[in-house]
């Protein structure tokens, strides 16, 4: 449900009490790659609307491309980001139903302090494990969802762990070797 | 093969590589402008129909809609071959055609003014089937395609444009032949290419006729030219490309929604972006032809082709841009597989109530070769001939020709493939996996496996134009200057590569422009296989030009000869004679040198790809499964290794060897509805069900530039379809006659269910 947040519970005894009780603010609160967003509900540009799926919040009003919508439809992957530390499809997700949520995006993975990038970015360059690369920050994703769960996968549960990403160049042999090949360096 | 290359042959990370896993790279759809509209494209729900009367005033009225455009309102822009689609129309000729198109300061309110237009239509009877279309009492798409039958011919290729394949005699080859086998085969699933990121265009439009294009294209300079003739050569148009996430052919021609943004943007002088759903995507944009034939052929004992006859027809939906093209591709294309004296293929393009066919990987050959090897194969059945021995027989050896896209008889000066098919074979363990016609390798229970192979060539690899400049600079630097748009081949950075090692200075040294019409020569781009030795003949020859000027420029101070200077890493220097030298600043810090290159068009040089494939048939289920695929090529001299793998194992997807397992586009033929326009119901092949394969590739030095190179990438797709046809045929002992080989298919070939037909129906 979209509307549970206490914040925006409008469901209250009686008109009195609504009337009386000064109204909490409708928003919500995101934290996406460690930066805390204070965002109204509402239909202005920089707001957001009940409709807005998270991808469109991180593209269009946080201004983080990176994430990628394809089939918008929750069947290719594109848009997978963390929801606290899992993979989710951000295509399929309510920006409203994400209060208090801790989002990363793939521009999120690196190190903020040193810049440096996440091993698993790395090992996609060193593998050349991306042709097009629009389905890359996706599948970037789900495999570091994968390796924080299982850091230790065998080549079967890669291919598992992936199998939500749509990948139409054929790059899933050397993403596959690319995240093997960061499992073995985290290890 | 070891060689003495600094660069070429090493793998090296892409230049683009860390803007792409880090979501640095900003694809169409992460560009914003100021002010800038979202427009929408109001859709037919009718395959055929008059539009009689459009009411917008209600759209027009919804608070941000800044213009709602119909046919009345547009000027007469019009696509085609030749130009009879007009952008909006009084006639709508497939369920999807564009009726109207609204522009409106965000996308749901652009969503929500669709439904606020009010359209009557009087609906025409439709033609869904390529038969029917050219029955005399048929439905007319156009009063000029008199009969559905699209004109022939496809200018940008002369006069003499290839329209069919015919020379000798082919009565006296079927005199000649030992056995005649004929039949009707179909390669018409339509298969999408379906890249990732669907198409779309921002465009602005500055009074009174300046157009600026931001596109995603594989050939951005391309949409320039393009638009440049269907707005009647009356807007002055810059293209600028980006990254392109992914292509396969497709987006070559954006056309339409290049057109909807810069009519929307021409409208409310405001920056106009549109970009595709997945479902427009899947119903709207561009998908592989349709193909069927019926043909006869002769065949010596020895596997000599003596004659082909036949009709090929070619469904291109409800109009044509480029299938007149891909049919002279595909005509050229067949004739460097099978050599064959006496000939008399006729292709015939008909218009269908369907959305339209276009550029797809594997261009025509791809088509033509996934019913003609078939029709083939009977024949070899018949004779007890190898596939596999018949492929590599008649594959175009040096000193055969063609006659070519352009109706000219070419004469082949590449290399024998020969060799590289033997170590594909044996890779694949062919001759221990052979067991003959209809019969399988194995049988295992209700398991049967069979292997098939299939093979392509394309002389397209120098077709067309390009063109480059390179720029060197006083720091030791150069910049490329070429309107190649990265989709994925690598191939932007292939250029940085060659450019590099023509000067040697460090790859990191070696810039290339944004692929901008405005600043960069005329450039084809990356279409077909022509990226390495077209583009990249044309990159090499603008480097070489710099590096001559600097030379003679530099030489006087050095007191040598031009020709006994030699560069490395910014510093020019005597031959023999290191001491001698003097950095790229002594050209002076107020000076660039540039080169300029050029490539003109050959065709007298192919690519060659042979695919084996490998089969499981569970006849119980119907389930086919691919276990195994083996490439095999000869680049003449591989630039970049982890590309060009990348580029071969591309032969599972964007239409290729899984059109012919479980993709398809599914077309009710009684509504002209798509049912499966959606990533869950068009069927893709997921990580887990990744089949091995294996990729030979020789390095035999072919004559073509400077590194002895040629591009396979796009061919990969092309081999396999047919090869997974024949596999699947021989596991089961039944010649299977349709692509894709669904459990229903298979079933019903077996004998399992009833062999109704899947026409007209959902299936």
């Amino acid at each position: 449900m979209a509307w549970k947040d206490e914040r925006t519970t409008m469901v209250v005894k009686t008109t009195k009490e609504v009337i009386k009780k000064p109204q909490k603010r409708r928003g919500l609160s995101l934290t996406v790659n460690g930066r805390v967003h204070d965002l109204k509900v509402g239909t202005e540009p920089d707001q957001v609307d009940p409709a807005h799926t998270l991808a469109h919040t991180l593209r269009e009003t946080l201004g983080l491309t990176g994430t990628k919508v394809s089939c918008d439809h929750g069947a290719c992957g594109c848009c997978t980001v963390l929801m606290d530390g899992k993979a989710i499809l951000s295509c399929m997700t309510l920006t409203v139903e994400c209060d208090g949520k801790q989002i990363t995006t793939i521009e999120g993975l690196g190190d903020p302090k040193t810049g440096k990038m996440d091993p698993l970015q790395q090992a996609f360059i060193d593998h050349t494990a991306f042709q097009c690369g629009f389905c890359t920050p996706g599948a970037i994703m789900s495999a570091k969802a994968l390796l924080h769960e299982n850091p230790s996968p065998t080549e079967e549960e890669v291919k598992e762990g992936l199998s939500g990403n749509f990948c139409r160049c054929i790059s899933q042999y050397h993403v596959v070797k690319a995240v093997l090949a960061a499992s073995k360096e985290v290890r | 093969m070891a060689n003495s290359y600094r660069y070429i042959g090493k793998a090296t990370p892409r230049r683009d590589a860390v803007d792409i896993v880090t979501g640095g790279a900003r694809f169409l759809n992460d560009i914003k402008m100021l002010n800038m509209l979202h427009g929408k494209v109001l859709r037919s729900p009718h395959a055929h129909a008059l539009i009689k009367r459009i009411d917008k005033s209600k759209a027009l009225q919804l608070q941000g809609v800044e213009a709602v455009l119909t046919w009345e309102d547009v000027p007469d822009w019009k696509g085609g071959t030749p130009r009879y689609t007009r952008i909006l129309d009084r006639k709508v000729r497939y369920v999807g055609d564009a009726v109207a198109l609204v522009a409106a300061t965000t996308e749901e309110i652009a969503k929500e003014a669709l439904h606020l237009i009010d359209v009557e239509y009087e609906v025409l009877p439709a033609v869904l089937e390529m038969e029917e279309a050219l029955r005399p009492d048929a439905p007319q798409l156009y009063d000029e395609f008199p009969g559905n039958v699209v004109t022939p011919g496809f200018p940008f290729f002369g006069p003499k444009s290839l329209k069919e394949v015919v020379m000798g005699d082919t009565d006296k080859g079927f005199r000649e032949a030992d056995v005649i086998a004929e039949g009707t085969f179909a390669y018409e699933n339509i298969p999408n290419p379906l890249p990732p990121e669907p198409p779309g265009a921002i465009a602005l439009w500055e009074e009174p006729n300046k157009l600026t294009l931001r596109v995603s294209n594989q050939a951005s300079y391309m949409d320039k030219i393009t638009l440049f003739h269907v707005t009647g050569k009356k807007v002055e148009v810059r293209s600028i490309g980006g990254p392109c996430g992914g292509s396969f052919g497709s987006k070559f021609m954006s056309w339409q929604v290049q057109c909807y943004a810069a009519l929307l943007s021409r409208a409310t002088g405001k920056p106009v972006k549109l970009i595709f759903t997945k479902e427009e995507h899947l119903a709207v944009f561009t998908m592989r032809p349709a193909s069927r034939m019926n043909a006869r052929v002769g065949m010596k004992k020895d596997g000599t082709v003596t004659a082909i006859s036949g009709t090929w027809l070619i469904d291109t939906g409800y109009y044509s841009m480029t299938t007149q093209s891909q049919v002279a591709v595909g005509c050229g294309e067949v004739q460097i597989a099978v050599r064959c004296p006496n000939w008399d293929l006729k292709p015939v393009i008909v218009c269908t109530n369907r959305n339209a066919s276009g550029i797809v990987r594997g261009y025509g050959g791809q088509e033509l070769k996934c019913i003609l090897i078939p029709i083939l194969s009977v024949a070899m059945e018949k004779l007890g001939i190898d596939p596999f021995e018949f492929l590599k027989k008649n594959f175009v050896k040096p000193g055969d020709g063609y006659f070519w896209r352009d109706g000219i008889w070419y004469t082949y000066r590449g290399v024998d493939f020969s060799k590289a098919m033997d170590q594909g074979a044996e890779l694949f363990g062919w001759k221990e996996k052979w067991m003959g016609w209809l019969k399988p390798t194995a049988v295992n229970g209700a398991k049967r496996r069979g292997v098939g192979v299939g093979v392509h060539g394309n002389a397209d690899i120098g077709e067309d134009a390009s063109e480059a400049y390179v720029r060197l600079h006083p720091d030791g630097t150069a910049m490329l200057f070429s309107c190649v748009t990265e989709h994925g081949t690598g191939q932007r950075s292939n250029y940085i590569k060659m450019v590099a090692e023509v000067l040697q200075i460090p790859l990191e040294n070696v810039s290339v422009t944004p692929s901008d019409s405005l600043i960069n020569p005329y450039e084809f781009g990356p279409a077909g296989s022509r990226g390495t030795y077209a583009i990249g003949s044309a990159v090499i020859a603008a480097a070489e030009d710099a590096r001559r000027k600097l030379l003679e420029l530099i030489a006087p101070m050095l007191q040598a000869d031009p020709g006994d200077l030699e560069t490395v890493d910014g510093v020019i220097f005597v031959k023999g004679h290191p001491e001698k030298k003097i950095p790229w600043r002594a050209m002076s810090i107020d000076r660039t040198v540039t080169g300029y290159g050029r490539f003109e068009p050959d065709y007298t040089l192919t690519n060659c790809m042979m695919s084996f494939v490998e089969v499981e048939v569970d006849t119980e289920t119907g389930k086919v499964t691919l276990l195994r695929v083996v490439n095999a090529t000869d680049a003449g001299q591989i630039i970049d290794p982890p590309g060009l793998e990348g580029q071969m194992n591309g032969c599972l997807g964007s239409g290729g060897i899984d059109s012919a397992l479980f993709e398809e586009t599914i077309l009710d033929r009684s509504s002209g509805h798509i049912l499966n326009a959606n990533l869950i119901d068009y069927k893709w092949r997921t990580f887990s069900e990744l089949p091995p394969i294996d990729n030979v590739v020789l390095e035999t030095p072919i004559p073509s530039h400077r590194f002895h190179a040629v591009g396979v990438g796009e061919v990969a797709t092309s081999p396999g379809p047919v090869a997974v046809l024949m596999a699947v045929s021989n596991a089961i002992g039944l010649w299977l006659h349709e692509y894709p080989a669904t459990p229903d298919r298979v079933l019903k070939a077996l004998g399992k269910v009833p062999a109704e037909s899947r026409k007209g129906g959902v299936a």
